[in-house]
């Protein structure tokens, strides 16, 4: 982890006055020891008790042993991006005890397992050891499951102290074993034992307090992969290809999770998709690419290794214009990176993918509903351009926990695009004088009409090529005709900026700067113009979701004398393509980028800004 | 059913209606002589005398001389020529479009053996049903004469020298592979290419078909394997093939008794074998990789088909599709209905 940037402690004792339901816990464990359960459990239940609240995992690239930390954000007022100190720290990991201690803030609380014999080198924190083992011992748990429910001791003493309804506990270890009886209660057992034992043992002697908070009903709590995933299904994915990376990995699984029961055919009870563990990402591409061409809803989701494997075949797809949608859940890089942290750094590979001239829509979900929508909405607009579109998540929105509204049933029926089947083709050809052609643009819109393959239309077949051809897919290596057809592709990809979603834009009253952000930033951003206007500097806001930029982005723009373009790479991508697509305003972006490969905060926004504003 | 005008009495219909020429592709481009251009007159004849329904047929290719073959074929039939070493994913993916089409691969020994190894080797494990050809010639045609990862050792050629690796046998390499049916063939003995042809077409699962096929251009010295010389001189036939469709009733007194093998595909359709000098069982596979290392120490162009088995499961079987393509199904059919995604908020919900 980097140098936690906090003050230095206090000298003296601070007396605090009670903190309800805004502060930071995190859990500092052992990869592979159980914790994610433990943790998510922590996590349902301040959720279910109606608390504005994010988790953020920050793990290793390692099966088992390598420690990693797991960061719960309360926050009443909703700030639930992540923030670089901790109020009430978790440590059952003895190689991290020390370094742990050095992000607590003074008067901070320390839950510890007592099996950690080392000295604690702060005074000015509250100190609660954890007999983990003794509980395990004595609880009424199976010998051979003691392992798997230790964890659970943090739960239950952490509730006990920090004031956690333990109803809410209960809930969540019922959504997350899914009902399984046995699971539960064994789980159950030890945190209620931990719980007990605190009251007993335990005097409480630190500041903070959880209290439940009236919340909207219409909540739900989900990761971005999985959301990403129920979308595709309502989007009616067909096949899905993917080969195994972090963090993409449960993606997939969940499709594969969901899928056989949300996708039975209604008249057959059969499966109406596929998918597919492919032998790599060449071939989970080659697949989906396969599968979009003969009229399937295809897809793959991948990550920036694997991504870098499908620019082959999508310069294909591109060129031969077949529909695709592949999800990249951005991790860093470049090369191996750091597979287990977040980054938006693909971007500008994402839009120049390829060799020779090429174009591609993308796709940049905020939040886990938009992850949704994007899901399924990606094929309306693949199949329609019959291009590929390429969706940009990342770790932290795929694979971490945020609080999003209930999912929203798409309000659209599929657009299945410019399809011709049997009495299709025969009409179209009584209208157009006997002729069609795959790649012929009679609409004038640049897209032309597909036919599938089994349609039995003798008329019906071509042969697709990633080599040049002519309007009816007829092998040419003419000069005219390869700038034609190639040009007349620009022109189709044209139509993009009415098919995508439009930015988000929130202004505020007299505001001279502009921040723009997109992808899994803005929870950080919006706290951190918060901050910015209790220093006086007012923002608007822009949250890019798609490429190519739509006219709203233009007119923001426009209208802002200075424009902070705020991202998660180090060269500032989406400030490097918006000074590409707009010179006359390239001199007003500034960059605000960085990567570590944790999720953003407010304070380095603020910081940033604020000095390129003249503040500090 | 689709009809065609006959204009003549004369001209032989099958029994799907169709001439042979509406099962020709356009006029070949590559070099005069070339072993591709025999072996897509043989399809063309396999599928015409298969009585086979072109729109039912999807073709394929990489890149490379070979890969520009299917549009020398079946011009009724969709086709696409899509990246190199990259044809296995591509056919995969459309095939599950309607599995009720029939796809065939045309790719070469670069693209299979050296740049698509990969996605030749986990397409045979999955055995996923097509016709997946080899037109195996040992050189690099397209970017003039460059050695492939199938000419022998110690091959020399003008312009590059000698050969200093190991060849990679295609036929040993399917069948280590797991493939269901494995065959070896020769440009030059367009008999046998037609009706392994027809046997493979009619196998349910992946079947692979090499066949030696000169290049006339860069490679066709008589000392090596891969030219039409040495194929003459050095072919040895496993067996007499003759492909009896389903329909057909098998006389068997046509056959010496003992003489001939039979195997009978998933189709009904029989694959009759006749004896020649070896007593060669296709269904074994012990035998057919003994063959093949026996072939190599021996310098001989065996061929034939090395191996066939002809129930294992296909790739679609581990797969609950329905039996309606699945690119024709409606939207009613692919977006689950609204009452579930107010089941799933719940789940996810407080």
């Amino acid at each position: 982890m980097t140098t936690p940037q906090i003050s230095s402690p206090l000298k003296e004792q601070e007396t605090r006055s009670t903190v309800v339901n805004d502060f930071c816990i995190t859990v500092a464990t052992i990869n592979g020891s159980g914790s994610a359960t433990a943790n998510g459990i922590l996590l349902r239940a301040l959720f279910t008790m109606g608390i504005p609240v994010s988790g953020k995992n920050i793990f290793p690239s390692n099966i088992q042993g390598l420690p990693t930390w797991y960061s719960i954000r309360l926050s009443r007022k909703g700030y639930l991006g992540r923030i670089e100190t901790d109020d009430v720290i978790v440590a059952m990991n003895p190689a991290t005890f020390l370094q742990d201690l050095n992000y607590l803030v003074p008067g901070g609380v320390l839950f510890y397992d007592d099996s950690i014999k080392m000295p604690i080198p702060r005074e000015d924190i509250v100190a609660y050891p954890m007999p983990v083992k003794q509980i395990v011992r004595q609880a009424d748990v199976p010998a051979n499951l003691r392992d798997y429910v230790a964890n659970m001791v943090y739960v239950g003493v952490v509730a006990q102290i920090l004031n956690i309804d333990l109803k809410a506990v209960q809930r969540a270890l019922t959504v997350h074993f899914k009902g399984k009886q046995k699971a539960i209660d064994s789980n159950w057992a030890i945190i209620k034992a931990a719980a007990d034992w605190a009251a007993a043992n335990l005097e409480k002697r630190d500041p903070y307090w959880v209290e439940p908070m009236p919340a909207p009903e219409d909540r739900i709590l989900i990761d971005g992969n999985t959301a990403g995933a129920l979308g595709a299904i309502y989007g009616g994915f067909q096949l899905a290809a993917w080969y195994p990376i972090t963090p993409a990995s449960s993606f997939a699984e969940a499709l594969g999770e969901y899928a056989p029961e949300l996708r039975k055919d209604p008249i057959t009870g059969k499966h109406t998709f596929a998918i597919i563990q492919a032998e790599d990402e060449l071939a989970a591409a080659g697949m989906a690419i396969g599968a979009g061409w003969a009229g399937l809803r295809a897809m793959a989701s991948t990550s920036g290794p694997g991504f870098s494997l499908m620019a082959e075949y999508l310069g294909l797809a591109y060129y031969a214009e077949v529909p695709v949608v592949i999800w990249d859940i951005q991790r860093v890089g470049p090369s191996t990176g750091l597979p287990t942290r977040t980054a938006q750094g693909d971007l500008t590979f994402a839009y120049f993918l390829g060799h020779g001239d090429t174009q591609y829509v993308i796709l940049l979900p905020g939040n886990v509903n938009e992850c949704f929508e994007m899901g399924w909405r990606a094929f309306d607009i693949a199949e329609r351009l019959q291009a590929p579109v390429l969706v940009l998540s990342d770790l932290d929105l795929g694979m971490n926990m945020h609080i999003g509204q209930p999912f929203e049933y798409p309000d659209a029926p599929m657009d299945r695009g410019k399809v011709l089947w049997e009495e299709d083709l025969e009409r179209f050809l009584n209208e157009h004088q006997g002729q069609w052609g795959r790649y012929l643009d009679v609409d004038g819109d640049g897209i032309p009409y597909r036919t599938l393959p089994g349609n039995t239309h003798p008329r019906s077949a071509y042969f697709a090529r990633g080599t040049g051809h002519d309007e009816f897919a007829r092998y040419s290596e003419e000069p005219e005709v390869w700038e034609r057809v190639l040009n007349r592709i620009a022109r189709k990809m044209e139509n993009a900026r009415n098919l995508v979603p439009k930015p988000v834009i929130q202004s505020h009253p007299n505001a001279e700067i502009g921040i723009i952000a997109y992808g899994s930033t803005e929870p950080a951003i919006q706290e951190a113009r918060d901050l910015l206007a209790a220093k006086g500097v007012a923002t608007d806001f822009l949250r890019l979701r798609a490429l190519p930029f739509t006219d709203e982005t233009t007119e923001f723009l426009r209208g802002h004398s200075r424009l902070y373009v705020v991202e998660l790479n180090r060269d500032g991508q989406m400030r490097q393509l918006l000074a590409m697509s707009y010179p006359e305003y390239a001199t007003k972006l500034r960059s605000v980028a960085h990567v570590d490969g944790l999720p953003l905060t407010a304070r380095w926004v603020v910081e940033q800004i604020a000095v390129m504003e003249g503040l500090q | 059913m689709i009809t065609q005008e006959v204009s003549s009495p004369k001209v032989q219909v099958n029994r799907v209606g169709l001439t042979r020429s509406d099962y020709r592709g356009l006029p070949s481009t590559l070099c005069q002589g070339c072993g591709h251009n025999a072996i897509a007159n043989q399809i063309i004849s396999a599928m015409f005398e298969l009585d086979v329904v072109p729109e039912k047929v999807v073709k394929f290719s990489g890149i490379g001389c070979s890969s520009k073959s299917p549009t020398y074929f079946l011009n009724r039939s969709f086709g696409f020529n899509g990246l190199h070493g990259r044809m296995p994913s591509l056919a995969l993916g459309a095939l599950f479009a309607d599995t009720s089409l029939k796809g065939i691969g045309v790719s070469g020994d670069g693209d299979t053996a050296s740049i698509g190894m990969g996605q030749f080797k986990h397409l045979v494990r999955r055995n996923l049903p097509m016709v997946y050809i080899v037109e195996n010639n040992g050189v690099y045609g397209l970017t003039k004469g460059q050695f492939s990862a199938t000419a022998e050792k110690g091959l020399t050629l003008k312009r590059q020298g000698t050969n200093p690796y190991m060849p990679v046998d295609i036929c040993l390499e399917a069948l280590v592979a797991n493939a269901t049916f494995v065959a070896r063939s020769f440009a030059g003995d367009p008999k046998q290419v037609k009706e392994i042809l027809k046997a493979a077409f009619s196998h349910r699962g992946i079947a692979v078909i090499d066949i030696i096929s000169p290049c006339v251009t860069f490679h066709n010295q008589e000392n090596s394997l891969h030219s039409y010389a040495w194929g003459k001189d050095h072919e040895m036939p496993l067996h007499d093939i003759t492909f009896v469709p389903p329909r057909e009733e098998i006389y068997i007194e046509d056959f010496e008794p003992g003489t001939v093998r039979e195997v009978q595909l998933h189709d009904g359709s029989t694959i009759m074998l006749k004896k020649l000098d070896h007593d060669y069982d296709p269904t074994d596979l012990f035998a057919a990789l003994r063959v093949l290392e026996e072939a190599k120490q021996n310098n001989w162009l065996i061929t034939g088909i090395i191996y066939v088995n002809p129930d294992a499961p296909t790739m679609f079987d581990a797969y609950n599709l329905p039996e309606e393509p699945l690119n024709r199904l409606s939207q009613d059919r692919l977006r689950p209905p609204q009452d579930t995604l107010e089941q799933l908020n719940r789940v996810f919900g407080v």
